[in-house]
């Protein structure tokens, strides 16, 4: 026979025999399971994090910030800057002839997270009527808009899941005066995560004269340049322009990296125990097969084929393991919503995605995991003496 | 008596070494990972400790980003049982092209030595911040790490802060270089004072007279509470309405801001347990297992079948203690070795009872199936290998 005759051979022979050794096997099967599963499971936390920010942004859409700021929150435009940016060429029109454009306010707010106590920062956002026309993905799922010159909010529906006491009629209390729960909207994006209510009543309750950013609809994609040229070259203005969806990668690009640590972290902890776990199974499916490998060699079977038998088994498993991992982990955490800090040292909340690209870098590590517990003993088995391993080593 | 049933139980763990070291290897993994997730998870779920506080924060309660106004201050100062009050603005400033960036703080430099006698200077560099107001003093790893000397001029980059010529750039004169007074605090010494002085005389009008957060210190740690709720009731319904908490409180909010991450960090702990139960519960299985013969002899000597019940469960309880013993010892040492100090991620007492009761469970669920097993085994049937 030739080698790789013998090798499919063997394999097959192994393969079919694990139903004897199913508990050891077993074990292989769990430990690498759980490092999959908790690799998918974080990485599609940080994926979902990711979608939720690249979601918010449309490239026909710019954000100007004052100068230097590293968000919008350290950002301040005074009314005359705002007006300036407003009238650019480059911003498109509504058909009220009016540029289709939004002074916006943040300022951070507490509110309890369900059922906890203290408070979690969440952005409100004070925005002006073309602020809805500018964002057509932004729609009213119960309720209705906020009343300018009332105290009236609307709230993000992730927002609305996350905190508590953020239902309609529901009332808040910011420096000393109360504000009402009008309506529920849904964008699928970071603005989910925020409550909204008119700019101008927002500047008056919290003393505040200026925006912190200017939204603004591009006549076109090419249009953007030239407005980036012309605002800051302006002597009367001191801004950053940035396409929307530039600015908000930039923003979440802190929390994802530190999700991205954590996760490689806890991966490899992880990965070592159960590579610990894998050799420690294959060692001893080794060591209940050896009088079986001791015949296989006095049969003839080079020790190549025996070293890719176990290789087999050991990568067979793991990959079981791996996508059980992954399914566990598709099953609990798809669409899983959750919040942590984003941008703006405020809440964002989002869905976990478990996206097949993670399934497959799950199926990854699982392989590798197998193919290293599996080298040694596989090594070992093939080094066997032969007279040695017939006696049953 | 435990004496001559050690020797026992050690034999039984070394009979099979590479199984033995490779499950040991698994379980410390699996325990440094728990360790260290539920050092986190104790960070983020628990509340701090309100009393015994001496030193408190007095915020705005929309949120800490909103500057509270001046003229609070000596309204707090009036209620009854405050000590000293000071007032910090947090500055935001990046050093050398925005690469490097160290907390920096505004505060009146009078007020600060008063709430902060924790933090030493020597008396000419004291008086040298009180009297020169674009002085500033940076603590000693600070100074050390970017090589500052006491009369350089340092230029922070606001990302907060305009002045009102429209520039973000402001000079800092280095006057003083601080210590903390014991090991704790020297270990904090990573941040900058500036003198409140040139930084509301320079910013622009709107801004002027804000204070932003107060430091208050209080006489008596055991009132701290009481004074508190005085305090935040006198600006109750005001358009600036404070909330007053502990200062490691204050401090845990800004962790606890992760929020979520909380509920992953005991979903893993959850995957990881039940993996290593698995994972281990197998070797304890095929290690009574492969021993059925040597039981019987044990049986056979006089040994009950108590006492066979009770090695078996000891020998799981020693590889579960081992194993777990390595991974905590780990989780203990490495986080004060990587994080900063204000990162008070440590495997504490919590920690340590909560993973202990997490070993008991596993030694009890790993070792009973094969206990009993051993306990039940008829004598005559192990030695014929039925």
């Amino acid at each position: 026979m030739s080698t790789l005759t013998q090798i499919r051979e063997i394999v097959l022979m192994n393969l079919r025999s694990i139903p004897q050794r199913l508990g050891a096997s077993f074990v292989i099967v769990i430990g690498i399971g759980g490092v999959v599963g908790v690799l998918v499971a974080m990485l599609s936390m940080s994926a979902g994090l990711s979608k939720t920010l690249t979601a918010t942004g449309n490239p026909n859409r710019a954000i100007i910030l004052r100068g230097g700021s590293n968000g919008e929150l350290a950002s301040f435009l005074d009314r005359a800057a705002s007006t300036l940016v407003k009238q650019d060429p480059a911003v498109a029109r509504a058909d009220d002839g009016l540029p289709l454009a939004s002074g916006e306010l943040i300022v951070i707010t507490e509110v309890p997270r369900r059922g906890d106590t203290s408070g979690a920062n969440v952005s409100l956002r004070g925005v002006e009527p073309k602020g809805f026309v500018l964002r057509p993905e932004l729609h009213l799922v119960e309720g209705r808009l906020f009343k300018p010159g009332l105290r009236e909010l609307i709230v993000g529906n992730g927002a609305y899941q996350q905190f508590d006491g953020l239902g309609i009629g529901q009332k808040l209390k910011f420096r000393g005066s109360y504000w009402t729960v009008v309506g529920r909207f849904r964008s699928n994006d970071a603005h989910d995560s925020e409550l909204w209510a008119d700019l101008e009543t927002a500047q008056n309750a919290f003393g505040r004269s200026g925006v912190s950013s200017v939204l603004v609809r591009l006549t076109s994609v090419d249009a953007f340049d030239p407005l980036k040229r012309r605002l800051t070259n302006n002597p009367q203005l001191s801004v950053d322009v940035q396409t929307e969806r530039e600015f908000f990668s930039a923003q979440s690009a802190g929390t994802s990296k530190s999700i991205g640590i954590i996760t490689t972290l806890v991966a490899i902890i992880m990965a070592i125990g159960a590579l610990f776990g894998a050799l420690n199974t294959m060692y001893s499916a080794v060591s209940a097969r050896t009088a079986e490998i001791g015949t296989l060699r006095a049969l003839g079977f080079g020790s190549a084929p025996v070293v890719a038998s176990v290789m087999a088994e050991a990568m067979a498993l793991s990959l079981a393991g791996g996508a059980l991992g992954a399914g566990i982990a598709y099953a609990l955490f798809n669409g899983y919503s959750v919040s942590t800090l984003g941008g703006n040292f405020t809440q964002i909340a989002f869905n976990f995605a478990v996206t097949p690209t993670l399934v497959l870098q799950g199926l990854v590590w699982a392989i590798a995991i197998g193919f290293l517990g599996g080298l040694f003993p596989a090594v070992r088995a093939a080094r066997l003496p032969v007279t040695e391993a017939l006696r049953g080593g | 008596m435990i004496s001559k049933y050690l020797p026992l139980v050690w034999g039984a763990l070394l009979r099979k070494k590479t199984r033995t070291a490779f499950t040991l290897a698994s379980l410390a993994m699996a325990f440094l990972l728990i360790g260290l997730l539920q050092a986190v998870n104790s960070v983020l779920s628990g509340g701090a400790e309100f009393l015994g506080a001496n030193r408190m924060i007095t915020q705005a309660k929309t949120s800490f980003t909103q500057p509270l106004p001046m003229r609070l201050l000596p309204q707090i100062e009036a209620v009854p049982g405050v000590d000293f009050v000071s007032h910090s603005q947090f500055f935001g400033g990046s050093y050398q092209e925005g690469n490097s960036f160290f907390p920096q703080f505004a505060v009146n430099p009078q007020r600060l030595y008063q709430t902060y006698p924790e933090w030493v200077l020597p008396e000419a560099q004291r008086r040298a911040f009180i009297s020169t107001k674009d002085g500033a003093i940076a603590g000693k790893l600070l100074a050390d790490k970017y090589g500052w000397k006491v009369g350089d001029i340092i230029p922070l980059n606001s990302f907060i802060w305009t002045k009102s010529d429209g520039s973000r750039i402001w000079e800092w004169r280095l006057v003083g270089i601080f210590d903390g007074r014991d090991k704790e605090w020297a270990k904090r010494a990573n941040l900058m004072y500036l003198n409140y002085g040139q930084f509301d005389e320079a910013r622009v009008t709107g801004a002027k007279g804000l204070a932003g957060v107060f430091v208050v210190r209080v006489a008596d740690p055991m009132q701290s509470e009481r004074i508190a709720a005085q305090i935040d009731k006198k600006f109750e319904n005001s358009a600036d309405e404070t909330k007053t908490q502990s200062e490691q409180e204050f401090q845990l909010g800004f962790i606890k801001q992760l929020g979520d991450i909380g509920f992953i960090l005991n979903a893993i702990s959850g995957a990881v347990f039940f993996t290593i139960l698995i994972l281990t519960g197998y070797t304890m299985s095929q290690a009574v297992r492969e021993r059925i013969p040597e039981l019987a002899v044990l049986k056979c000597l006089g040994f009950t079948d108590r006492t066979v019940l009770f090695l078996v469960l000891a020998e799981s309880l020693a590889l579960c203690v081992i194993g777990a013993l390595a991974g905590m010892i780990m989780a203990t040492i490495i986080p004060p070795l990587i994080l900063p100090p204000e990162f008070p991620i440590r495997t504490n007492a919590d920690v340590w009872l909560f993973v202990g009761a997490i070993v008991i469970v596993l030694a009890g669920a790993v070792g009973i199936p094969p206990a009993v097993r051993a306990m039940r085994l008829k004598i005559v049937d192990a030695l014929a290998g039925r």
